[in-house]
């Protein structure tokens, strides 16, 4: 509701800057030389590693690259469903 | 001893070689000693572009393989007898050029020229290891597209891991409307994302369509907008200190730019 709230009232976003953040995130990528095929198989080993101690929700599970201070940080975001009690 | 500047944007069609012709055309109004080289093999142009394509003998590949002396190879420009040009040959492949060959050969140049302008083809591939083979820096050409840019930051990569350092880049084909109303990226919005110096700022310029038509270089041309451009970054080249165009915002670079041509107040 607040989405479409703020939309309404909200001036469309100038396309240069569309085209400005489009370049910054494919830039990231570009320039940590990581495709989307890598990132995919890098998700799969956290995946993996992670369940052997907790229980994640392995659908809204999120991993990407991104922009922080002028340089590249991996963002995980791993949504717990349970912890492991007998480790 | 002379200097070797590439010029090279990843993308084709951008302006490499519009760029070319005018800021050797420019260096040599200025008395320098130059000569530009098309690196294009395959698809040459500069040739084209300067009006020279009827007094083509000899090529670039017919030197690296010694059919002919350098001297015969190099035509003379018909406005400026210290401006010459090596043009590309049309019928062979990249792959006839070595990086070692064009290494020496812009050693040997250097010799006798002040300036060495390398026409770099599209691409990433061997024409373009050729091209930044023997260079002491880089022009990158691009132009506010998303396309271009992403190329050119690229081609940032791949000059720096060739340890050609320092690259300029001259942002070509910049519409003032289009940036004024906040639909293309100006000039700042480049810089910040490309992080590299910039040399100078050609706007879009129905003149360029007409000069390359004629095969007279848009510089020659005393009025033009791009004529004032290519000027500038000559001077710049020469050593320089020409203010860039105002780029605090948008309107401001616009309106100033219009002052520039007498439109505005």
């Amino acid at each position: 509701m607040l989405d479409i709230f703020s939309k309404l009232f909200q001036k469309d976003t100038n396309s240069k800057d569309v085209a400005k953040e489009r370049l910054r995130l494919v830039l990231i990528h570009d320039r940590a030389n990581m495709s989307p095929e890598l990132l995919q198989s890098l998700k799969e080993d956290l995946i993996t590693v992670i369940n052997k101690y907790l229980e994640v929700d392995q659908e809204a599970l999120e991993v990407n690259l991104s922009n922080v201070d002028d340089s590249v940080a991996l963002v995980a975001n791993i949504p717990i469903v349970q912890v492991k009690r007998s480790l | 001893m002379g200097e070797v500047i590439v010029i090279t944007s990843g993308k084709g069609g951008v302006g490499k070689t519009t760029t070319t012709a005018n800021l050797g055309t420019g260096l040599a109004i200025n008395g320098k000693k130059v000569v530009l080289i098309d690196a294009d093999i395959g698809l040459r142009n500069l040739d084209l572009v300067m009006g020279l394509e009827n007094r083509i003998v000899y090529d670039l590949v017919d030197v690296v393989e010694e059919n002919c002396r350098l001297r015969q190879a190099l035509i003379k420009d018909k406005r400026f007898d210290n401006l010459y040009l090596l043009p590309a040959a049309q019928t062979r492949d990249k792959d006839a050029v070595s990086p070692d060959q064009m290494k020496k050969l812009c050693v040997e140049l250097k010799k006798d020229f002040d300036y060495i302008l390398i026409d770099c083809p599209a691409g990433i591939e061997q024409g373009f290891k050729n091209a930044i083979s023997g260079a002491d820096w880089a022009v990158i050409v691009t132009t506010p597209e998303v396309s271009a840019v992403r190329d050119a930051d690229r081609i940032i990569g791949l000059l720096e891991a060739a340890e050609i350092r320092n690259p300029k880049l001259v942002v070509n084909r910049i519409k003032l409307n289009l940036v004024a109303q906040k639909d293309m990226m100006n000039i700042n919005d480049m810089i910040d994302i490309l992080a590299i110096e910039l040399l100078g700022v050609v706007p879009d310029d129905e003149k360029i369509v007409i000069s390359t038509n004629r095969g007279e270089p848009a510089i020659l041309d005393e009025i033009s907008l791009s004529s004032k451009s290519y000027k500038n970054i000559v001077r710049r080249i020469l050593g320089e200190d020409v203010p860039l165009m105002p780029m605090e915002a948008e309107t401001t670079f616009f309106g100033k730019l219009k002052k520039l041509i007498g439109l505005g107040s």
